[in-house]
């Protein structure tokens, strides 16, 4: 231990920049949902990556003579009605639900912005786009995406295609809220009397702006994903019933609760470790991009 | 107010018409041929002719959006192909289950979320509000189904005090409807309580740390008074609306918990509709909740316009 020095020297001077792992701490204990949710999904896309790896036992394989087995050993989280593995099905759950997630998440993005954008800066379209929008608003996002699936039928692609089409309206309209506020902003003033063409003044100028706001919602969209594409399997109108899904495992315990409590358990708590890291992380991110909203 | 009034009134006119117009097309979503879809692969081809002639798919397709147009104009929502009766009839003979079930959550929601809220603003930074909060946030990530198998895993199976599944009419007597209805109200509700606690939450800490706030303080009135009076009347406004959405929501949600709870409601009538591609009940269902969405939608705006003069006289 060194006794202080005497010299009062300024703090700015002797400071050294923070380095980036420094800077990074620094974030991580103001923002804790970041850590906590970030490690949390990455865990997920790990074993969601290497379900087949991870799961002992092939997820489809039936056992009729190792029906409803309480966890054990080989079986750590015990087997469903067909015998199957719940551990192994859990696991490849994992897989279907992040899939399903980020590509309602990804497909959600790229359509809201594209229509939030058109909407905000060419007002002619606006009024047009945004009545078709709120209409499609005035249904309840889950009857909705019930009345797709009816349509459309029980398919992965299909669920990713109606919860798009369930979420783009609500991220349409935020970006357009943005957009409004940026067009009015000096810099795209600046850009239009230098004579920027349209479609660069948007790509450049004020789509970058929007990112933020973009990716936080993204995230909270991503985590809807997966409690919606559950939900729809629940009711028997997502995913097939064979394919190992978290909604359809849920589906088919609830007919086993007194004798097999362990179906129901392990798929409902991936499925909340899922939503609530999904939620944390947007919640970090918000706080971290806004500091304005972390009361919310 | 009548103004503004008129002019939300008028503007729920295009948003209803775009809305029938899209469940009118929900049924060209069907890949193929819908008459085939429904009947299976058995069917004769008359047998599919006479359906087509049935929802009148034989004729074409601009004709058939004008009849669907006049047909709704006079109340007609079609006739389901399995329950061979008016959807509206089938829909009316399932509504109570789902109203008492999105009423009772919505007194779940209330009750539990505003004073939680509430208490937790006031005590900010103690353990009740770190606890509160991160329940809340917890409520908000777990799936209501989830929430629902346990609870009936819990107090039905386990513990039987409540009856598992299963409804009782009003008819039977209230207590009775109510027992039944606990586990699936609490299940629905719960959720929403999480995100109105952390609504008034923030709006109490906004009204807390305002000027007014320290005045009433300064002038020696009680803490409770200071905070029932001065500061939830004002929290309330932004809070009110939260609430009427949530109706709008749980009546959503009541789909979902039908189904885990096997209610004869309206939602567990529009699943049954989709396992059995019965279009017209589907199309039915749909279209009726989303105008009770818009009906509900539209309260609220203009109970917030109300409340809030600022917003009627802004545009």
């Amino acid at each position: 231990m060194t006794s202080p020095s005497p010299v009062v020297v300024s703090a700015e001077v002797v400071r050294p920049r923070p380095t980036l792992a420094q800077r990074l701490r620094r974030i991580a204990s103001r923002y804790k949902g970041v850590p906590i949710g970030g490690s949390l999904l990455l865990i997920l896309v790990i074993i969601a990556i290497a379900a087949p790896i991870i799961a002992p036992h092939d997820p489809q394989a039936l056992n009729p003579s190792g029906r409803l087995q309480p966890p054990s050993g080989p079986y750590p989280f015990g087997t469903d009605n067909f015998g199957r593995d719940v551990f192994s099905r859990a696991v490849w759950g994992a897989r279907l639900s992040l899939e399903v997630g980020f590509l309602v998440a990804l497909c959600t993005v790229i359509a809201g912005t594209v229509i939030g954008l058109t909407a905000g800066y060419f007002r002619r379209l606006d009024t047009a786009i945004m009545r078709i929008m709120d209409s499609m608003m005035a249904f309840p996002g889950i009857v909705l995406a019930i009345g797709l699936m009816a349509a459309l039928g029980p398919s992965k692609y299909n669920v990713v295609l109606a919860l798009t089409v369930v979420d783009t309206p609500r991220l349409a309209r935020l970006v357009r809220s943005v957009v409004l506020t940026l067009r009015e902003m000096q810099f795209v003033e600046a850009a239009v009397a230098l004579g920027v063409s349209n479609l660069r003044i948007v790509a450049a100028h004020i789509l970058p702006n929007c990112l933020s706001p973009i990716i936080v919602q993204g995230t909270f969209i991503f985590a809807s994903a997966v409690l919606g594409e559950a939900s729809l399997s629940f009711l028997g109108a997502g995913t097939p019933p064979y394919i190992p899904s978290w909604g359809n495992m849920l589906a088919e315990a609830r007919g086993y609760l007194r004798d097999a409590p362990w179906m129901m358990l392990f798929p409902g708590l991936a499925l909340t470790l899922a939503v609530l890291a999904l939620n944390l992380l947007g919640d970090g991110i918000r706080d971290l991009l806004d500091p304005r909203l972390r009361n919310l | 107010m009548l103004a503004y009034t008129i002019r939300r009134l008028i503007l729920t006119v295009p948003v209803m018409l775009v809305v029938s117009t899209a469940v009118f097309l929900l049924l060209y979503l069907t890949p193929g041929d819908p008459v085939g879809v429904i009947l299976g692969p058995e069917a004769t081809e008359q047998q599919k002719a006479e359906l087509r002639a049935r929802l009148g798919l034989d004729q074409p397709a601009h004709v058939q959006l004008v009849n669907w147009y006049l047909r709704l104009l006079r109340g007609d929502l079609g006739t389901s192909i399995f329950l061979n009766k008016p959807v509206t009839q089938a829909f009316i003979e399932r509504i109570e289950p789902t109203v008492m079930l999105t009423l009772l959550a919505m007194a779940f929601a209330v009750g539990i979320g505003l004073p939680a809220g509430i208490v937790a603003a006031k005590l900010r930074g103690s353990w009740f509000d770190l606890a509160a909060m991160l329940i809340a946030i917890a409520g908000v990530s777990m799936p209501t189904f989830w929430v629902g198998l346990n609870l009936i895993f819990i107090f039905g199976v386990t513990l039987n005090w409540l009856p598992v599944a299963g409804y009782q009419p009003l008819s039977a007597g209230i207590w009775e409807n109510i027992r039944y209805l606990l586990m699936p109200a609490f299940t629905l509700g719960f959720a929403q309580s999480a995100l109105l606690a952390r609504i008034t939450r923030s709006m109490m800490l906004e009204v807390l740390s305002q000027d007014y706030i320290r005045t009433a303080r300064a002038k020696g009135l009680a803490e409770l008074a200071v905070v029932l009076r001065h500061a939830l009347r004002n929290a309330m406004i932004p809070v009110i609306t939260v609430i009427g959405l949530s109706f709008a929501i749980l009546l959503g949600g009541a789909v979902i918990t039908e189904q885990v709870f096997n209610i004869p409601g309206v939602g567990r009538l529009l699943v049954q509709a989709v396992t059995r591609r019965d279009y017209p009940l589907v199309q039915g269902i749909v279209l009726i909740i989303a105008a009770v969405y818009v009906i509900i939608n539209l309260v609220v705006d203009l109970i917030y316009a109300y409340l809030d003069p600022r917003i009627r006289h802004r545009d």
